[in-house]
C-alpha cells in the first residue's frame, strides 16, 4: 500500500526495538470481547486507477453546472475561479500545512490571513475582520451570540427575508443557550417594519443585503433606529460580489457583518466546504469568535505575523470561549485572498458591473413572456419570478431539457404562497445563449 | 490598614470602608506579560468568591476572585491603555477595582504582608 | 584552446571575506522575501481579463456604491509571484515531519485532490434538483456507509463542518434527547485531559462542565467519575484513546454506569486513527462521535481549515440527528431539508446546505484506496511508529505514564528540570533542526507536555533521524547549552516574535496611509 512505508522486516526489527512479539501486543487495552478478529466488512484496497473511475462513474451521474446554462443562487453563485487561484492553493506549503501555532514557520499561512482579514474588512467598509469562519450562516449565528456579549442582553430580531438557511442555523445555534431570536415572517412586497420590534432589550436586528429575494435597501435608517435603542445592526451578505457595486454595510451603519465569501475564489463543490465572513468595528474585537492573525515583529525586528487574542478561544478559555471553533476555512480563505488580489479594485468593481448587467437584461428579457412576472423593484444579480404555475415543476422539467434554470423559494421557505417563485441568479458566467435558452424552454413549458 | 493577601494571591487594601483590590507581585511573576485585563462594571454587587477581574496573558485566562463582599464603585481606567502597570506596579498602579465593602470582618482572616510571603516561599 | 570564456568554475576557499553580507533587497538567495499586496499595487493593474459589462439602467435604488473600496491593483505574475513566496515561508507535511500530537498529521494523497475537481462533482451546486445530482448524494451516501461500518454505529450525520462543530452535534442531540423525554438536565462530565472544544462545546448547550481527574495511569478517575455521576448528568464527554494517548479501558464499565443513569456517551474522535479496523466505538458503548476527516481520512489541512466532522449516532440519538440527511426512496436518493414528517424530532441545521462536500469527496477516495485492510494496517503502522518513538526517547524524556501507548506518546518536562531549557525552548530548536514541533503544552494536566504523534506515513528512517535530532538537542540542554535554546530558531524565515505586543496593540489589518498619517498602525488612533 503506496501511502504506507513499512515492509513487514521492518515492522518485525521495530517490534523487537519496542520489546514486544507482535503488534496485537500494543492493542492489549482493548476489551478483549470488543476486538475486531477479521476485517472490516468492506471492500478491500483499490489501485489510484481504479479510485479514479470510480469517482468519473459518480460524476457522470450529475449534471454538471458548467455544461448547461445555470442560473442557481440561493445563496452560492457560480463565478468563473481564475486557474492561478486553483493552482496556488495546491502547493504543497499552503496545502499540507497545519494551523500556524508556531508563526517562526508558517509566515506564509500568516500573512496571507492578514491580507484576508484586510480584504475582508476594505469591502464590507468594516474596521477588523477575523481570519474566517464556516460558512456565512455559521457566521450569521455567531454574530447574534457576539451582539449579545457586547450589549449584554439576551435578544436578537431576525427579519424574515433572511436566507431560510442562516435563520435555521441562528435558531438551532441559539436554541440551548440563554439567548432568543424573534423571527419576523417574509415580507415579499413592501418594506419590512422593524421599528415595532427594537426595543431597549434587544441586542441586535439581522438584516440581509441583497436579501434572500434579491431586493437591496439602504440600511442607514434602520442602523439609527437600531443605535437610538442601543442595539447593533447585523448584516448579512450572501453574494460578496455585490460589494463590488453597492454601499458597504460599514458605510451604511452596520456595527457587524456577516458573510459567505464562496462567490470569490472557492468552487460551488456542491455546498462546501465554503467560507464565512465576520468583520466588526475594532472596539468589539475582544468579543470576536474564530481566529485573528496579528502584524508584530521577531526578535531581530523583521515584521511578522501571529495568531493573537487567543484568550478569546476555547483552547485557553475553554467553557468560557468566545466560541467553540477551532478550524477556520483555512484553504478556502486563500482561494479568496489570491482571487480577490488578482481582481483588485478595478477588476471587483467590473466584476460586479458585469454581473448586475446580465442579471438586468436578463431580467428584461424574462418578464417579457406570458406566465413570468419579475418581482423585485430593485436587485443585484439575482432576482425572484412569479410564475404562472408551479415553480418546482418548471424547474424539472428545465433540467430534463439540461437547462438549471433557479431555484424555487419553496424548496427553502415551504411556506403557503411561495409555490409560484422562482428565484433567478445571472452571473458573468452566463454565456450569450444561455438567456435565449432559458427563455425558449420556459416559452415552451409555460 | 496595612496590604492583606488571599491564598489566591489577591491583595486588599481597606480605607474606611473602601477596599481597593489587586493581584500581588508573585502573581504577576507567574501570569508573565499582561496583555489585558478585564474589570468589573461600577456598580456591580459582588459576594466574596464572585468572579471580579480576568487577567489575561498570550497564553493564559485566569479569574481573579472578590476577596469581600460589596458594590464595585471605582474601576481603573488606565488599564485599558497600559496592562503593563500589572507588571510594573502590582501593589500600586496595578490596582483592578475598588468595592465598598458590606462587610469589614470578612478581612480579618486574611494574611497579612509576612503571613503571605511565608505562604508564597512554601509553595515551589 | 585556451579557455576564451574566463569565468571561474570552483569556489575561491583562499580568501576571507569581510564584508557584510546584508543584501540590498533583503532576499538571501531563494529565502525570498515578499510585502503585503497592499504595498504592491498600481491602478489601474488587472490580474483577471473580463468582457465589458452590458449598459443597463441600474437596478440598485439608492444603493450604488460611490466611494472607493481601497484593494490595491495587480497583474497575474505578480500575484503569482507573490503567493509563491508566501508558500514558501511555510514548513508543510510535503515538506516534512509534523510530529504533532492529536492531530494526525499524516499524508495528503494527490488522487483525492484530482478526483475532487472533477466537472460533476467539484462544481455541482448545491440547490440543484435533487435528480440531477444523483451520483453526488450516491457518494455522501456511500462514505456514510463507510463511516458507520468502520465505527459500528447505525446512524451518521454528515453536516457538521468541522470536528468542534461535530461535537457540537453531538452534545445537542444529547441535549434534545433528553428534552424528548421531558428531562432537564444540568451537566456534563468531562475529564481534566479533555481538548478545550469539549468544555466549550457543553458550555454552548446550555451545561454546566464538571471536571472529573486522571488516576495514576493516565486513565479517568472510576472512582471520581462514580461520585459525579447522578440524575442530574446529561453525559460524558471522553476522548478514546485519551489525550494522554492511552486507551481508556473502563470505557465499556464507563458506557454501562453512564447509561444507568439515562445519561448519553458522547465520544471525541479526534484519536480514531488509533483504533481503525481493530474495534468499533459502538461496540464500546458510545452513543455520538465525531469524526475528523481532515485528522484520520487525510483531508488536507489547508493552512487551518477547511475541516470536516460527521458524526455517528446511536439508535437513541439517531432521530435527533440535524438536517439535512439523505433517504432512498422509489426514484432514488432524496434529501430531507426541514424540520418535519420523518425529521420531526430533528434538534434542527447547522450549517448552509449539505455538510463539506469538497472533503467527503476526498475521504471517500481516501478509504477506497485504503480499503477494509489498509484501515486496519494504518491503525497498526500508527501504533507501531508511536511506541518506536516512544522507546527510542524514553531514557532522555520522561514519559507520566509507564507503558505502551497508542497512536501517540506523551512526555513531560521534568527531565529538563535543571537545564534552564523549557518545553517551549526545545519546541524552537527544533525548528532549526528541519522539524515542526510535537504539540506542546497539552495536554494541560501533564507538566510542559510534548505530545508526539508519528502517524503511519512516516518510514524508518525518518523516525530514526527524529529521534537522533532529539537526542542530540536534548544532550545539548543537559549539557548546559541554555542559550543555544534561547536564541532558537536561528534559520527560520522568522526568529521569534513578539506575541506580547500583538495582543497588548492587536494590529490585524493593513491601514491605508491617509488614514493613519502618523503611521500609528491602528484604526483607533486615526478615528
Amino acid at each position: 500500500m503506496r501511502y504506507m512505508p513499512h515492509t513487514a522486516d521492518e515492522r518485525a526489527k521495530m517490534l523487537g526495538e519496542i520489546g514486544v512479539g507482535s503488534v496485537d501486543d500494543l492493542f492489549v487495552d482493548i476489551p478483549v470481547e470488543a476486538r475486531l478478529k477479521g476485517l472490516l466488512d468492506l471492500p478491500l484496497h483499490a489501485s489510484e486507477m481504479d479510485v479514479e473511475k470510480n469517482f468519473r462513474t459518480l460524476a457522470g451521474k450529475n449534471l454538471s453546472p458548467y455544461s448547461a446554462p445555470c442560473f442557481l443562487g440561493a445563496g452560492a453563485y457560480q463565478h468563473h475561479v481564475p486557474s492561478v487561484a486553483d493552482h496556488l492553493i495546491q502547493r504543497s506549503e499552503f496545502l499540507t500545512a497545519y494551523t500556524p501555532y508556531q508563526p517562526e514557520i508558517s509566515q506564509g499561512t500568516l500573512q496571507a490571513l492578514f491580507e484576508f482579514q484586510t480584504q475582508v474588512a476594505l469591502i464590507t467598509g468594516m474596521e477588523v475582520a477575523n481570519a474566517s469562519m464556516y460558512d456565512g450562516a455559521t457566521s450569521c449565528a455567531e454574530s447574534v451570540l457576539m451582539a449579545c456579549r457586547v450589549t449584554r442582553r439576551k435578544k436578537a430580531i431576525l427579519s424574515g427575508n433572511l436566507h431560510p438557511h442562516y435563520r435555521d442555523v441562528t435558531r438551532t445555534t441559539l436554541q440551548f443557550t440563554e439567548f432568543e431570536a424573534t423571527e419576523l415572517s417574509p415580507v415579499l412586497e413592501g418594506r419590512e417594519d422593524f421599528e415595532a420590534h427594537i426595543g431597549s432589550d434587544i441586542a441586535c436586528v439581522v438584516v440581509q443585503n441583497p436579501d434572500f429575494f434579491g431586493r437591496v435597501q439602504d440600511l442607514t435608517d434602520l442602523a439609527e433606529k437600531c443605535h437610538a435603542a442601543g442595539a447593533l445592526l447585523v448584516v448579512v451578505v450572501n453574494e460578496v460580489v455585490s460589494l463590488g457595486a453597492m454601499m458597504s454595510p460599514g458605510e451604511m451603519g452596520a456595527d457587524i457583518v456577516a458573510g459567505e465569501g464562496q462567490s470569490i475564489g472557492v468552487p460551488l463543490s456542491y455546498g462546501g466546504p465554503y467560507v464565512g465572513l465576520l468583520a466588526t468595528r475594532q472596539k468589539f474585537v475582544r468579543q470576536m469568535p474564530g481566529r485573528l492573525c496579528g502584524e508584530t515583529v521577531d526578535q531581530d525586528g523583521k515584521r511578522g505575523f501571529v495568531l493573537t487574542l487567543s484568550t478569546r478561544e476555547q483552547h485557553i478559555r475553554r467553557e468560557k470561549a468566545t466560541s467553540n471553533i477551532c478550524t477556520n476555512a483555512g484553504l478556502c480563505s486563500l482561494a479568496f485572498t489570491v482571487h480577490m488580489s488578482l481582481l483588485g479594485e478595478t477588476g471587483f468593481a467590473k466584476l460586479a458591473e458585469i454581473n448586475h448587467g446580465e442579471a438586468v437584461a436578463a431580467a428584461e428579457l424574462l418578464n417579457e413572456l406570458d406566465g413570468v412576472e419579475v418581482v423585485n423593484d430593485t436587485f443585484f444579480n439575482e432576482f425572484m419570478l412569479r410564475l404562472s404555475v408551479n415553480a418546482t415543476d418548471v424547474v424539472e422539467k428545465l433540467a430534463e431539457k439540461g437547462i438549471l434554470g433557479g431555484v424555487p423559494v419553496a424548496r427553502l421557505l415551504p411556506d403557503a404562497g411561495t409555490d409560484n417563485l422562482l428565484l433567478v441568479a445571472v452571473t458573468e458566467t452566463c454565456a450569450a445563449g444561455d438567456i435565449r435558452k432559458l427563455v425558449s424552454a420556459l416559452k415552451e413549458i409555460l | 490598614m496595612a496590604l492583606k493577601f488571599t491564598e489566591d494571591h489577591e491583595w486588599i487594601l481597606l480605607e474606611g470602608n473602601v477596599a481597593t483590590i489587586g493581584v500581588s507581585n508573585y502573581a504577576q511573576e507567574q501570569l508573565g506579560d499582561v496583555v489585558f485585563v478585564e474589570v468589573p462594571e461600577v456598580g456591580a454587587d459582588l459576594s466574596k468568591g464572585d468572579e471580579l477581574a480576568v487577567v489575561e496573558s498570550v497564553k493564559a485566562a485566569s479569574e481573579v476572585y472578590s476577596p469581600v463582599s460589596g458594590a464595585v464603585v471605582a474601576v481603573n481606567g488606565e488599564l485599558e491603555d497600559a496592562p503593563t502597570l500589572v507588571n510594573e506596579d502590582p501593589n500600586g498602579g496595578g490596582w483592578f477595582a475598588k468595592i465598598e465593602v458590606s462587610d469589614p470582618t470578612e478581612i480579618d482572616g486574611l494574611m497579612d504582608e509576612e503571613a503571605y510571603k511565608t505562604y508564597i516561599e512554601g509553595l515551589d | 584552446m585556451l579557455n576564451n570564456q574566463g569565468r571561474p568554475t570552483r569556489p575561491n576557499t583562499s580568501e576571507q571575506d569581510n564584508s557584510t553580507t546584508d543584501t540590498f533587497t533583503g532576499n538571501k538567495a531563494l529565502d525570498l522575501e515578499t510585502p503585503l499586496i497592499f504595498e504592491q499595487g498600481v491602478p489601474g493593474r488587472l490580474g483577471v481579463d473580463m468582457a465589458e459589462p452590458k449598459k443597463v439602467k441600474s437596478r440598485l435604488g439608492n444603493t450604488a456604491r460611490n466611494n472607493p473600496v481601497g484593494l490595491p491593483d495587480l497583474s497575474e505574475p505578480q500575484v503569482l509571484r507573490h503567493f509563491v513566496r508566501l508558500s514558501r515561508q511555510n514548513y508543510s507535511i510535503d515538506s516534512g515531519f509534523y510530529p504533532l500530537g492529536s492531530c494526525t498529521m499524516k499524508h495528503n494523497p494527490r488522487i483525492n485532490e484530482k478526483v475532487a475537481r472533477l466537472a460533476g462533482l467539484g462544481d455541482l451546486h448545491p440547490m440543484q434538483p435533487v435528480s440531477t445530482v444523483q451520483g453526488a448524494l450516491e457518494l455522501i451516501d456511500d462514505l456514510a456507509h463507510w463511516l458507520k461500518t468502520i465505527t459500528g454505529m447505525p446512524a451518521v450525520a454528515m453536516s457538521p463542518a468541522a470536528g468542534a462543530h461535530g461535537e457540537l452535534c453531538g452534545v445537542m442531540a444529547i441535549r434534545a434527547a433528553h428534552e424528548a423525554k421531558g428531562e432537564a438536565r444540568k451537566r456534563i462530565l468531562v475529564p481534566e485531559s479533555a481538548h478545550g472544544t469539549n468544555p466549550a462545546t457543553a458550555a454552548l448547550c446550555g451545561y454546566k462542565v464538571d471536571s472529573v481527574p486522571a488516576r495514576e495511569d493516565g486513565r479517568m478517575d472510576m472512582d471520581a467519575f462514580a461520585e459525579k455521576l447522578g440524575p442530574d448528568v446529561a453525559g460524558v464527554m471522553l476522548t478514546n484513546p485519551n489525550t494522554c494517548g492511552l486507551f481508556e479501558n473502563d470505557v465499556k464499565k464507563i458506557a454501562d454506569m453512564v447509561h444507568e443513569v439515562g445519561a448519553y456517551f458522547y465520544c471525541d474522535g479526534a484519536n480514531l486513527n488509533a483504533i481503525l479496523g481493530r474495534v468499533r466505538p459502538g461496540d464500546l458503548g458510545v452513543d455520538a462521535m465525531h469524526i475528523n476527516l481532515h485528522k484520520t481520512f487525510s483531508t488536507p489541512h489547508g493552512g487551518g481549515g477547511p475541516g470536516s466532522g460527521p458524526v455517528v449516532l446511536s439508535e437513541a440519538l439517531a432521530a435527533f440527528a440535524p438536517v439535512p440527511f439523505i433517504t432512498h426512496g422509489e426514484k432514488g436518493f432524496d434529501l430531507v431539508e426541514h424540520v418535519e414528517g420523518e425529521a420531526a424530532k430533528s434538534f434542527g441545521r447547522m450549517k448552509t446546505y449539505h455538510g463539506q462536500m469538497g472533503m467527503f469527496i476526498r475521504a471517500l477516495a481516501y478509504m477506497q484506496s485504503h480499503g477494509s485492510d489498509g484501515l486496519r494496517q494504518i491503525a497498526e503502522d500508527a501504533v507501531l511508529n508511536a511506541n518506536y518513538v516512544r522507546v527510542g526517547l524514553n531514557d532522555l524524556l520522561h514519559s507520566p505514564f509507564d507503558g505502551i501507548c497508542m497512536h501517540e506518546a506523551l512526555f513531560d518536562d521534568s527531565s529538563l528540570k535543571d537545564t534552564g531549557v523549557t518545553t517551549l525552548d526545545l519546541a524552537k530548536a527544533m525548528i532549526d533542526e528541519g522539524y515542526h514541533p510535537m504539540t506542546m503544552y497539552f495536554p494541560l494536566v501533564v507538566h510542559g507536555a510534548m505530545l508526539i504523534e508519528p502517524t503511519e506515513s512516516e518510514s524508518r528512517e525518518t523516525l530514526d533521524q527524529f529521534i537522533g535530532a532529539m537526542r542530540h538537542l536534548l544532550n545539548k540542554a543537559h549539557k548546559g547549552e541554555t542559550a543555544y535554546f534561547e536564541q532558537a530558531p536561528h534559520f527560520a524565515p522568522r526568529r521569534r516574535l513578539d506575541e506580547t505586543g500583538a495582543a497588548r496593540n492587536p494590529i490585524l489589518r493593513w491601514i491605508p496611509e491617509e488614514d493613519d498619517p502618523q503611521n500609528k498602525r491602528t484604526l483607533s488612533a486615526a478615528s
